[in-house]
């Protein structure tokens, strides 16, 4: 099927004793938001290193695009790479760039750019995450944990990839910065027409960003679905994340008509 | 799968026309840049044709923007996600800054450069003494109350600097001992004189190979480790930690650092000076046939106890050295990997310098005072 851009299909990992996912399955659609939650140690950032191919699972097949990128050779992997764009949680910016460096690196790369052409088209990712020309030439060191994320994903998206993977891209921002990089996510998601595969435990992000939540659960997708539906499935730990008092909390705020923007 | 993307420009029926096709995205960006530089101006009233444009992105709306300006950029027949992607890059576009202004040029930059340099080698050297003075003020803090003292991290830095450096400094200055008695082998039997093998040797070790050679040992394997040790503490916040938790630093970390050296170096000076000597003894013996039993005779005969000072006062100097500018260093670190490293090589090529510095004002100290 064409609208399935990454099929997980019984997937296995394993650290030792410590069996982190058993029969696996999850299916990510073109162009939407699938959110994965689940509790510390479901395995989230597994899944998504596994998908990556930063993980090699024990076993299972993992499907990008049609094409089983387990077995794939080297170079045909880094084809797929190129076609994937990734923030990871702390940014991961290289700390001896700078930012124009930064994002100008997978372009100078892979695509033989000279420094002018690439260092052009870093300067449009910088404005289309909202930030300056003067941030360009800063060093990451001096950057605020909002920029920095800003930043990675400009970096994310420097390739232009179809598939975006987001690993807790609003933790440990203020609710403001956590709101607008939301927003910024949500307008480029339209406006690229990416596929997002997000993992965070912001309520708000879920509420407000994604199309399709996945729970993970006993080493397995425990419900994908609509957030509405996902919130109602009968699973205490389900109930508790939405239901707790934080999640009660932000899905009034989203209920109240006066809401919205 | 992929498409090259192309741009014509041709006139049909009196008019002007732009085709433009394939695929406009990152990926072909040099080969559409050139495309466009060799098109030249666009006259305002040509039409465009993109009917068989297949993948645009980000990078191809940006080419497109520069090309055909916003106006025209927008009349075209493009879906409706395609025109959301150009509204959001021409909403960016608009939003940048012009260019930050040309740097100022390579001389003045050089100078600049000049100046930066010797302004920190000055205060390098201030920060230095500075935190000499409160690593010895710490210590006479803690001197007097045994309760304060950090046995446990005193013994592991000490197994770390001392015993872990033992054997290749055993090693090492073996077979310097060994190459020194080589040469007076070679040199003074020319002279008749090779008996004296055993004073040089004996001379040398004593007075400054032994401890030089683990000096400049333990500087590059020790200095560099705290370096490394205090700098990662200090980008993941640790020391700072201790010091929200009101402790010191310097005082649970600087301290048993700086102790171990003061007595790893000098005993493993005594382990060179031993060692080395060994190794000028077998020398002696395989090629010279001077017996061990002759060598020691003489050894003890011609060498005065003042030569094994001159070598042992300077090995706790050199600890203290050592030990402070890796500690220093490592506190200077600032986040990132880079820095790191940066203070992981500077506190090496520091500590070093200043061995061999203080080594040489040694000697002339010694040599003024007749030892």
């Amino acid at each position: 099927m064409s609208d399935i851009a990454i099929a997980v299909r019984n997937l296995r990992n394993q650290f030792g004793q410590h069996v982190v996912h058993e029969g696996l399955d999850l299916d990510v659609y073109r162009g939407e938001v699938l959110t994965v939650v689940g509790g510390s140690g479901s395995g989230k950032s597994v899944l998504m290193r596994s998908i990556l191919g930063l993980t090699q699972p024990t076993a299972g097949s993992i499907q990008i695009y049609g094409e089983d990128v387990l077995r794939l050779s080297a170079a045909e992997r880094q084809r797929v790479d190129r076609n994937t764009g990734v923030l990871f949680q702390k940014g991961a910016l290289f700390s001896s760039l700078n930012v124009r460096e930064n994002i100008a690196l997978p372009l100078r790369e892979h695509l033989g750019m000279n420094a002018n052409d690439a260092g052009d088209i870093a300067s449009l990712k910088l404005a289309l995450v909202g930030l300056d020309a003067q941030t360009a030439e800063t060093m990451p060191q001096s950057l605020s944990g909002g920029m920095i994320k800003r930043v990675a994903l400009a970096r994310a998206l420097a390739l232009d990839p179809d598939i975006l993977f987001l690993d807790e891209p609003t933790a440990g921002l203020d609710p403001i910065g956590a709101g607008e990089f939301d927003s910024l996510l949500q307008t480029l998601q339209q406006a690229l027409g990416l596929t997002v595969f997000l993992v965070t435990h912001d309520l708000d992000s879920i509420y407000q960003v994604s199309d399709r939540v996945a729970v993970l659960s006993q080493k397995k997708v425990l419900v994908v679905d609509t957030l509405d539906k996902v919130a109602a499935y009968q699973d205490r730990w389900v109930q508790a994340y939405f239901h707790g008092p934080r999640g009660r909390a932000v899905s009034n705020q989203q209920m109240r008509p006066e809401h919205g923007n | 799968m992929q498409e090259n993307g192309y741009i014509h420009f041709n006139q049909a029926e009196g008019r002007d026309c732009l085709t433009l096709g394939g695929d406009w995205t990152v990926a072909h960006y040099i080969d559409l840049k050139k495309q466009l530089a060799n098109l030249g101006d666009v006259p305002q009233s040509v039409t465009c044709n993109i009917e068989s444009m297949k993948k645009l992105d980000t990078a191809g709306v940006q080419l497109l923007y520069r090309a055909l300006g916003e106006h025209k950029l927008r009349q075209l027949p493009l879906t409706e996600q395609q025109h959301n992607l150009i509204d959001t890059v021409i909403n960016a576009c608009s939003n940048q800054e012009p260019p930050l202004p040309p740097k100022s040029n390579g001389f003045v930059k050089m100078l600049e450069r000049i100046g930066i340099f010797s302004s920190n080698l000055y205060r390098n050297q201030r920060d230095l003494l500075g935190f000499m003075g409160a690593t010895l003020q710490s210590a006479a803090q803690v001197i007097g109350r045994p309760s304060r003292w950090r046995v446990t991290a005193f013994v592991a830095q000490l197994e770390e600097t001392g015993l872990n450096a033992l054997p290749i400094v055993a090693l090492l200055t073996f077979l310097v001992g060994a190459v020194v008695a080589f040469l007076g082998a070679t040199v003074l039997s020319d002279f008749g004189a090779s008996i004296y093998t055993i004073n040089l040797v004996g001379f040398s070790f004593l007075r400054e190979f032994a401890v030089l050679l683990t000096a400049i040992m333990l500087a590059g394997r020790t200095a560099s480790a705290f370096t490394a040790q205090l700098g990662s503490m200090k980008a993941n916040e640790e020391i700072d930690a201790l010091r929200a938790q009101g402790l010191n630093p310097l005082e649970l970390l600087v301290l048993p650092r700086v102790l171990a050296m003061l007595v790893s170096l000098p005993a493993l000076t005594l382990v060179a000076m031993a060692s080395g000597i060994g190794g000028g003894m077998v020398i002696s013996a395989l090629t010279l046939d001077i017996s061990p039993a002759l060598f020691l005779h003489i050894f003890e005969r011609d060498t005065g106890i003042n030569h094994f000072w001159v070598g042992m006062i300077k090995a706790p100097v050199f600890a203290f050295v050592i030990a402070i500018i890796g500690c220093n260093e490592g506190f200077k670190v600032s986040g990132s990997a880079q820095s790191v490293g940066e203070h992981t090589t500077s506190s090496v090529v520091q500590s070093i310098f200043m061995v061999i510095l203080l080594d040489a004002l040694f000697a002339l100290f010694f040599m003024e005072i007749n030892w």
